[in-house]
């Protein structure tokens, strides 16, 4: 199979669902990969820098026959539209009893690890999570990122995609063609049974090189990808953590509130689950301070293949 | 409504619709009967009718937190619209909403919004539509001089004149933003001189003359539906009565002789005496439209509260879409 980058994976599911619907329109201050060439200057809208405006237009066009992808590019850079992402998209179906559909996309790069200091490096998507209203997906690998991506712009509600950018480079396979990956469905990237380490966005491939080499001490790590946090594939969490007995949870954002505190809830308030907990569950995530900008300070705030193993050893010892 | 001389009469009746609807919905409010606040538009009739009068079903609005005007004048149902303040399953939004979030998206009426200047990007959004769709279609929207104040007006208007969007945006200048008086919350008064630097014309209208009003959307309108972009349109007006109460009306803090000012200047008088004038009511007309609007209004309370509260087994239907 032919491998793309992450980021060429995303171009392409973007380019591929405008071709097979016109009414796919592409709002950013900027573009990767090209589109205007192919789809013109009126369904790929170059824009002023006004998120607020941007975020509120996916709707107003979505609910008017289009299907719109907004792209706020950097995440951090959304937060000025928080109006229009919490009191209008999240709520909007809702609070209206359900009279039309809404089908936008918003898009944003997420995640730390390159330098760019606390005001461009950031992982919310608990924030959003918390919400209610929007579907969240959180794809780790390229053909993840190509096959969700396609899925959330057909998809008829708000789904925002939180793309991890230290991922941008990463190669991939990527099946050609309509490759669709469904929200709502977690994948196990690596079956083990000693111990369940959930991971998220960039984490998933660095708990991966962590099992690789835990596997020569005689360790079985299974590590799931939940791939979209809402709908969260709650059953295959608990069934990996039912089998394992252990859970390990790798989020990039600080533990208070996140994305790895809803995954620990949603496994241990489960009867069976909990019943079949060996060892206290554990959570690997950011420090809890804006993402630092001297590598030093920057390597120490977030996850590492150390602290991953760190955590895994603890549940066996 | 689409024809060049339109049918003042259906106008005045729609002008006392809003007036009366509002003014039942206060009493309802105080007896308790439905819930939350009211934010009553109550003198401000000439606005909403005077631009959805240029509107089809096809043109999209959005609105504000004082929009039951709006949904009226954009043609909604005020059966539904009654039983939606009385949180019941026929009401537009099936008692989800309430009055801050009246809605009949099948009339292009995209919801009344409980965040000031919450509706401009949306609304902008919808022009976008209509500007691909390529059939004239125009999105107008309303908001108040207190949503000049918010960065949404300020990205909506610069995106919309950038893009030449075929939009109408309308600002109903009631002189306040909640409690606070326009004088301080603008260093101009005038709010129509924020169009030029977006990039479009800007006009400001007597929003209590409902044929000034109407005549000068006329125009916006037109001029978006030839591809010639936005316009933006501040109608003076003045409400009658407080920003918005709950439980009892809240005092009044404005002055008593501003207001007398403004109702000297009634929309809804001014019409009749213009009609009147121009030989197109009579006494017998007037008594029959009153009598028409009490008889709907009765009927709207009536089917309220005959419609059933909203079952709690359907609290979570209608988040997401299949």
């Amino acid at each position: 199979m032919r491998e793309l980058t992450y980021l060429q994976a995303l171009d392409e599911a973007v380019a591929e669902e405008m071709r097979r619907d016109e009414r796919v329109i592409t709002l950013a201050t900027d573009f990767t990969g090209n589109p205007v060439k192919e789809f013109g200057p009126k369904r790929v809208r170059f824009s002023p820098i006004s998120e607020s405006a941007l975020t509120g237009m996916g709707l107003g066009a979505a609910t008017s026959g289009y299907r719109p992808i907004v792209n706020w590019r950097m995440v951090t850079f959304c937060f000025v539209a928080m109006d229009q992402i919490v009191n209008q998209a999240s709520k909007i179906r809702y609070m209206f009893g359900g009279q039309a559909d809404f089908p936008v996309t918003y898009r944003c790069s997420t995640g730390g690890g390159m330098g760019l200091a606390a005001q461009h490096s950031q992982s919310p998507y608990s924030m959003w999570m918390h919400l209610a209203g929007l579907k969240i997906i959180l794809p780790a690998t390229p053909a993840d990122a190509k096959g969700l991506l396609k899925s959330a712009i057909r998809d008829n509600n708000p789904v925002v995609s939180f793309e991890c950018s230290r991922l941008n480079g990463v190669s991939g396979p990527v099946p050609e063609g309509d490759h669709l990956v469904p929200l709502g469905v977690a994948e196990v990237k690596r079956s083990g049974s000693d111990v369940t380490v959930v991971a998220l966005a960039f984490y998933v491939q660095e708990s991966l090189a962590v099992a690789e080499a835990l596997a020569g001490e005689g360790v079985s790590v299974e590590v799931v990808d939940p791939r979209t946090l809402v709908p969260l594939d709650v059953e295959t969490l608990r069934a990996s953590v039912r089998k394992t007995g252990r859970l390990v949870i790798v989020d990039e954002a600080p533990a208070t509130c996140s994305a790895a505190a809803e995954i620990a809830a949603v496994v241990v308030e489960d009867a069976a689950t909990f019943r079949a907990l060996r060892a206290p569950v554990q959570r690997v995530c950011a420090a809890p301070v804006p993402v630092p900008y001297s590598p030093t300070l920057e390597q120490a705030a977030l996850p590492d293949r150390e602290r991953i193993a760190g955590a895994i050893r603890r549940t066996l010892s | 409504m689409q024809s060049e001389t339109p049918d003042f009469v259906a106008m005045l009746e729609q002008m006392i619709l809003i007036r009366e609807f509002d003014e039942r919905a206060l009493e309802l409010r105080k007896a308790g009967k439905i819930y939350g606040t009211v934010h009553p538009y109550v003198g401000q009739e000439a606005v909403a009718v005077g631009v959805c009068a240029n509107l089809t079903p096809d043109d999209r609005v959005t609105s504000t937190h004082r929009g039951h005007g709006h949904c009226i004048a954009k043609g909604a149902d005020v059966k539904r619209m009654m039983a939606e303040l009385f949180g019941r399953v026929d009401g537009y939004c099936k008692g989800k909403g309430g009055s801050m979030h009246i809605a009949d998206f099948s009339i292009g009426m995209l919801g009344a919004n409980g965040i000031v200047g919450g509706g401009l990007p949306i609304a902008t959004g919808a022009a976008l539509a209509a500007q691909l769709d390529g059939k004239g279609r125009v999105a107008v929207c309303f908001f108040g001089d207190g949503a000049v104040s918010e960065g949404e007006f300020h990205e909506a208007l610069n995106i919309s004149g950038v893009w030449k969007l075929p939009i109408v945006f309308v600002c109903e200048n009631n002189q306040y933003a909640a409690n606070n008086a326009v004088a301080v919350q603008h260093p101009h008064v005038d709010l129509a001189t924020h169009a030029a630097p977006y990039g479009m014309p800007g006009i400001t209208v007597d929003g209590n003359d409902v044929l000034a009003v109407h005549e000068a959307t006329r125009s916006a309108v037109g001029r978006a539906r030839a591809g010639e972009g936005p316009t933006l349109m501040e109608c003076k007006t003045y409400r009658w009565y407080f920003h918005a109460m709950r439980h009892a009306p809240p005092p009044e803090t404005r002055p008593a002789a501003e207001i007398a000012q403004w109702k000297a200047r009634d929309p809804i008088a001014r019409f009749k005496t213009d009609l009147e004038t121009r030989g197109l009511i009579d006494n017998a007309t007037l008594a029959a439209i009153e009598r028409r609007v009490a008889t709907r209004l009765q009927e709207a309370v009536a089917f309220a509260e005959a419609s059933p509260f909203p079952d709690p087994k359907d609290l979570l239907v209608d988040m997401y879409a299949g």
